[in-house]
């Protein structure tokens, strides 16, 4: 039986298409881009034209302002450790939302435990910044500031422009993590006025083991891990010839097709919102508008998470994620939907779908059956 | 090879878990663990000649809370008391063929409710003190990963 498949945003089959084009970086054209021989220079040319379809994806005014890495933890922890070491002549706070991702808050707590100072700006009830906050924490030596284009769990967007008029009125760089938002909706670094950007190859239908940071020549960084001159020295390592390729084809591929797929899914995002919250006591997180066109996440009273996806999976081989505390290491729910005011207890209910390529308008009343039995099963098994 | 995600018997049991439901005015009720934490596990007993006779249970709880449940009321259900009383938090995940290590809090709660249970049934008929009915889980705010 074929399942339905709704957690693209933790990861995406890689397109045919990008694995047609960057098979012969596995097996051909497998050149070192460092060697000076013809084969190396072959390989150099892919990771420019990579490069190059990077940079237009995001409008970066120029391909050499990207930098490859292995993936986006690893370009958010070079963005945030990197700029904030290098530039701590010039001011130790860093400030963050409270709704970042793990590689992001972890980096930033990292620099706290190195005498930086660290702020966590709350957000409201729908996952938006508070911009007030965020304002009034912001002086000149805030060196970074790091806030997501779109957050994952809620799919709620950040008001990007705003708060970086704010961060450069107020403090120094800002550091967006759009992995979220990639691919999903528009991003211009120019426009939006971002100083380094963090974007994923896989969660563009790329291949997994290639990440990239856009760095604005003004900010001037440190590398994170030391080796070669690679990337400018920035990500030493011999280059993922293959990751990186397939990225740069993604990349292509999602500036010509995101605007049509997104429209596309918007409406069937929409019905399945629609349909779940049909369901007693079933609520929606995250903002009701400003969120990502692919991005529909829930919350149950009376239920668990993880119980949720192990039914859904084993019962209806429909593929769903949670921000419940039972499905990580720690008892912690998930720091966002604890962020936007969740009790304990109803962040544990918490049911995220991201819908992607292969998801279709006939799979809405095949899900919405298969949650609401699900969490009749469960609830029919609680004492609450 | 290290075991990835719940064994075969987890999810047997969190599938199909036995003895769900409550027993009216039962003999025996033991309620522990907290929503807060994100479990909570009820178990109902009916004793008789000093066996347990019916047993029932209610969870609010992640795969591994659902299944320690079902299977700690199969393991307990028509066992005198005393052996009842005996089975251990890792009898119960040795029986589901092992846990996650971050869920064996989970057999805990399985083996608590069971003998919070038996003890509140102990009380009632004088056996035991009131004072001695304390749950045997760890108390507080904080949520356990022991």
């Amino acid at each position: 039986m074929c399942g339905i498949y709704l957690d693209y945003q933790s990861a995406m089959p890689v397109d045919t298409r990008v694995l047609e084009f960057a098979e012969r970086y596995l097996t051909k054209e497998f050149g070192n881009p460092s060697a000076l021989h013809s084969v190396g220079l072959a390989a150099k040319s892919a990771v420019e034209e990579a490069r190059r379809k990077v940079a237009e994806l995001i409008n970066a005014p120029d391909p050499s302002n990207i930098i490859f890495t292995g993936s986006a933890t690893e370009a958010n922890n070079l963005a945030i450790r990197g700029t904030a070491q290098r530039n701590a002549a010039k001011g130790k706070k860093v400030l963050a939302s409270a709704i970042e991702h793990i590689s992001v808050i972890n980096a930033m707590k990292d620099l706290q435990k190195g005498g930086f100072q660290l702020t966590l700006v709350p957000v409201d009830s729908a996952g938006i910044i508070d911009l007030a906050v965020l304002e009034n924490q912001l002086s000149k030596d805030t060196t970074v500031t790091s806030v997501m284009y779109a957050n994952s769990e809620i799919g709620t967007i950040e008001p990007i422009k705003e708060i970086s008029q704010m961060v450069h009125d107020k403090g120094m760089f800002l550091q967006v993590d759009a992995v979220a938002a990639q691919g999903r909706i528009p991003i211009d670094v120019q426009k939006d006025g971002i100083d380094l950007l963090t974007i994923s190859s896989n969660d563009m239908y790329g291949p997994q083991g290639a990440g990239a940071l856009y760095v604005n020549p003004k900010v001037k960084l440190q590398p994170t891990l030391l080796g070669g001159g690679q990337e400018k020295g920035l990500r030493p390592s011999t280059e993922n010839l293959f990751a990186i390729a397939g990225m740069g084809e993604a990349a292509r591929l999602a500036k010509l097709e995101m605007d049509q797929e997104s429209d596309r899914l918007r409406p069937i995002r929409d019905s399945l919102i629609k349909e779940i919250l049909k369901i007693d006591e079933a609520y929606l997180t995250g903002h009701t508008t400003i969120r990502l066109p692919h991005h529909a996440s829930f919350r149950f009273s009376r239920i668990e998470g993880e119980s949720i996806l192990l039914t859904m999976d084993a019962m209806f081989n429909i593929q769903v994620s949670t921000g419940s505390a039972c499905s990580s290491r720690t008892l912690e729910p998930s720091h966002v939907l604890l962020a936007i005011g969740l009790k304990h207890e109803q962040a544990h209910g918490s049911m995220v779908t991201t819908l992607g390529k292969y998801n279709n308008q006939g799979e809405i009343s095949v899900i919405a059956k298969a949650v609401s039995q699900t969490v009749q099963r469960l609830r029919a098994l609680s004492p609450l | 090879m290290a075991q990835v995600g719940y064994s075969k018997k987890v999810m047997e049991h969190f599938m199909n878990p036995r003895n769900v439901g409550v027993i009216e005015n039962p003999d025996g009720y033991g309620k522990v663990g907290n929503p807060v934490c994100g479990d909570l596990m009820e178990i109902f007993i009916k004793v008789k000649d000093d066996k347990i006779d019916d047993i029932k249970f209610r969870t609010f709880g992640c795969g591994s809370a659902i299944a320690v449940s079902s299977m700690v009321t199969e393991m307990a259900k028509g066992k005198p008391l005393d052996e009842a009383m005996k089975i251990t938090r890792k009898d119960v995940a040795d029986e589901l063929e092992g846990l996650p290590p971050q869920k064996m809090h989970c057999s805990n709660l399985g083996a608590d409710a069971l003998h919070a249970a038996i003890k509140n049934y102990w009380v009632k008929i004088g056996k035991i003190k009131p004072e001695e009915a304390k749950p045997e889980g760890e108390e507080g705010e904080a949520c356990s990963t022991e």
